[in-house]
């Protein structure tokens, strides 16, 4: 029960009236950015990054709790009218989402998304404000060989878990590593890959690193091949959902949580596996099968509550163990290292004002969300009538807003150009990007771990899985390796199945 | 590191033309071997003069990363060679149809670089307003009055935001003194 009271003194938070301004400006700016063609949660998060500099960390991150949700929501509407997801999460909800779109029930597809987004995350919060302590208690007694063996998890699943090639997985995770090389040596002080810079001394400042890859290396790939006819949006009125559409959906709306939290909590993809899931068991269960593929208002609800759970499951882990297992929650753990807050099991009991008022503007935010976003739909839907080279120009602009007001150096500039580029080339070349930024930020607190580890045992490398937790975790990462024929029957089937969903 | 076979290394010359042409995946392959050998010259010249705590210097995972890197080129490079390719990322607005536009690229990248040197001497909203217009410009927006505009109004009203509501500064540059 004390959690119970830690979160009622986290409202107390969240509701001053201040804090409501903060969550209410995020769920509107992550909203609208969220919107944009092309534009992402992570994109959105990272673009926004700058905004909540100059606040102090709680409003911070009440105000980016509004933003992340926002933006997820935000991302669904684009799907829905323009049948274009800007990221895997949303693939899902445009099988159903377009078509309803299409043949005149765009209203009831955003309600049935955005009451989705509700439901998901109201429920997957509630099993944040129960697991997280628990969690967090637990991993207090974890020493340095398991937080190394579970950065090592978070590497071997980003890669081999995702994407459909696991060396150009690798070979991303170590570019990501290269980058977090760069800079002092914390132990010693000693310069790695600096070249005699100054700046480089510094290292490269997380943001950089995370406005390089997902903004402006988005931008500068989708500049190389911009489509100059783009497709057309669905106009749309007041979302709105009649009796009968209620009935069919408000089982989906509950389901989902109980598939996408547990996922999203684990380093498996976030929202991709669990909104498949979700697509492919409401179509199981579905009364009205046969309209699966031409616009079944279930294929919206389900997924949809879904992704917004296991936005929720993504915190667990970020929150309680400084593990994120998306891009925007990798993200978001470069905007606590901002702050020079560390993410973990102690994060509960040093920052409790923080960790509870974040909590509960969750619950705030998808109040709001709610409330702003079903009136605000058709305002929402001119967005995505904005012309390609000024959606871009501002991608462009903000990102360099975003980097200079870091620390007001011009050579972050420089930087960010060059971690574009290299963006750029991994979108080109097929490399996956989420790996890379796991690797800029888990690296040197992997590195971190495994020095303090081999110190307590005295360089013997026994000294690594002296622990049953980290047993647990080496033989899950074993599991992981040697079982890819498994997971790549599972990643084969995805496309097959949205092919016959699209296709109808 | 044994040899790696770099794209230039593989047997039968006359062939090399054909295996690199259409493969230009190979040229990722070796970047990734040159940044392996980056990362492994700079652990391996690191003066031995730092205080080591513990066992695991600040040597080790570089040398770790640099090998890995190492594996990975060559992994990359073999996998090509087999016939596995990248799949480019796909998009709302990408048409991966149409040819790549590099000169877009390339102007965007100068716009980029023009705004990291003239953001001091000129000052946020000017720059930023440059970046913008160049952006669009360079984007294929070709309207002299109205994107000049927009350029300026978001410049100027980013900066009030940012520097006076927001309490992140930004250099204003002359033009503010000015106002």
């Amino acid at each position: 029960m004390n959690s119970l009271n830690l979160l009622l003194d986290g409202f107390g938070t969240a509701l001053s009236p201040v804090n409501l301004l903060w969550a209410a400006t995020g769920v509107l700016l992550g909203t609208a950015i969220g919107v944009l063609p092309g534009i992402g949660p992570a994109m959105a998060v990272a673009l926004l990054l700058p905004v909540t500099y100059g606040l102090d960390p709680t409003a911070a991150f009440i105000m980016f709790a509004g933003i992340y949700y926002g933006g997820m929501f935000g991302g669904s509407t684009t799907s829905i009218l323009l049948n274009t997801p800007g990221e895997t999460a949303a693939v899902v909800t445009a099988i159903e989402g377009h078509p309803m779109a299409r043949s005149g029930r765009g209203s009831q597809a955003l309600a049935a998304a955005a009451i989705g987004h509700f439901a998901g995350g109201v429920i997957g919060t509630v099993l944040l404000v129960v697991l997280a302590p628990t969690v967090a208690s637990l991993a207090v007694g974890i020493g340095a060989p398991d937080y190394f063996a579970i950065m090592v998890l978070a590497f071997i699943a980003v890669t081999s878990v995702l994407g459909r090639s696991r060396v150009r997985g690798f070979a991303s995770l170590l570019i990501g590593l290269t980058i977090g090389l760069i800079g002092l040596d914390a132990m010693t002080g000693q310069q790695r890959l600096t070249f005699g810079s100054l700046h480089l001394a510094d290292g490269v400042d997380v943001v950089v690193v995370a406005v390089g890859l997902f903004a402006l290396g988005e931008a500068l790939w989708v500049a190389a091949h911009l489509r100059r006819t783009s497709g057309k949006p669905v106009d749309v009125g007041r979302p709105w959902l009649g009796r009968a559409e209620v009935r069919r959906s408000w089982k989906p709306w509950l389901r989902g949580p109980v598939i996408g939290f547990p996922f999203g909590a684990i380093p498996a993809g976030g929202a991709e596996i669990p909104t498949f899931l979700s697509y492919v068991t409401e179509k199981r269960l579905s009364k009205h099968r046969s309209e699966f593929g031409t616009g079944a208002i279930e294929g919206v609800a389900g997924p949809e509550s879904a992704a917004s759970a296991s936005a929720a499951g993504t915190l667990v882990s970020m929150l309680t163990l400084g593990l994120p297992t998306t891009a925007t929650a990798a993200v978001m753990l470069a905007a606590f290292q901002q702050y020079g807050i560390q993410p973990g099991p102690l994060l509960f009991e040093h920052e409790p004002k923080l960790v509870w008022g974040l909590i509960a503007s969750l619950f705030v935010g998808m109040v709001l969300l709610l409330v702003l976003n079903l009136p605000l739909a058709p305002v929402w839907a001119k967005l995505l009538r904005i012309p390609r080279p000024h959606l871009y120009a501002g991608i462009l602009f903000f990102a360099g807003v975003g980097v200079y007001a870091i620390g007001g150096e011009p050579l972050d500039l420089v930087l960010l150009l060059v971690i574009g580029l290299i963006g750029l080339g991994m979108r080109r070349f097929g490399l996956p990007v989420l790996p890379a930024m796991i690797g800029v930020i888990l690296g040197p607190a992997a590195e971190q771990q495994l020095r303090r580890a081999l110190q307590l045992s005295d360089g013997s490398l026994a000294g690594l899985v002296n622990t049953p937790f980290s047993l647990v975790v080496y033989a899950v990462i074993a599991v992981i390796l040697a079982g890819p024929p498994l997971w790549k029957r599972f990643g084969r089937g995805r496309p097959s199945v949205v092919e016959v969903g699209t296709g109808g | 590191m044994t040899t790696a076979p770099t794209p230039t290394e593989t047997p039968a010359p006359e062939r090399n033309g054909g295996l690199l042409r259409g493969r230009p995946e190979l040229g990722v392959s070796l970047l990734l071997l040159v940044l392996g050998v980056l990362v492994l010259t700079d652990a391996l010249t690191m003066d031995g003069e730092f205080t080591q705590r513990g066992p695991v210097g600040p040597q080790t995972v570089p040398l770790i990363v640099g090998a890995l890197l190492a594996v990975v080129a060559v992994l990359l490079a073999v996998d090509v060679l087999r016939g596995g390719r990248g799949e480019a990322e796909g998009g709302e607005d990408i048409d991966l149809a149409a040819p790549g536009d590099w000169r877009t690229v390339l102007l965007l990248a100068a716009v980029l670089l023009g705004n990291a040197v003239l953001i001091e001497p000129l000052g946020f909203p000017l720059s930023g307003a440059l970046l913008f217009w160049g952006a669009a410009y360079a984007l294929g927006s070709r309207n002299t009055v109205r994107d000049p505009l927009i350029a300026a109004v978001l410049s100027v009203v980013t900066f009030l935001v940012f520097n006076n509501l927001l309490g992140v500064a930004l250099p204003g540059g002359p033009l503010m003194k000015v106002l």
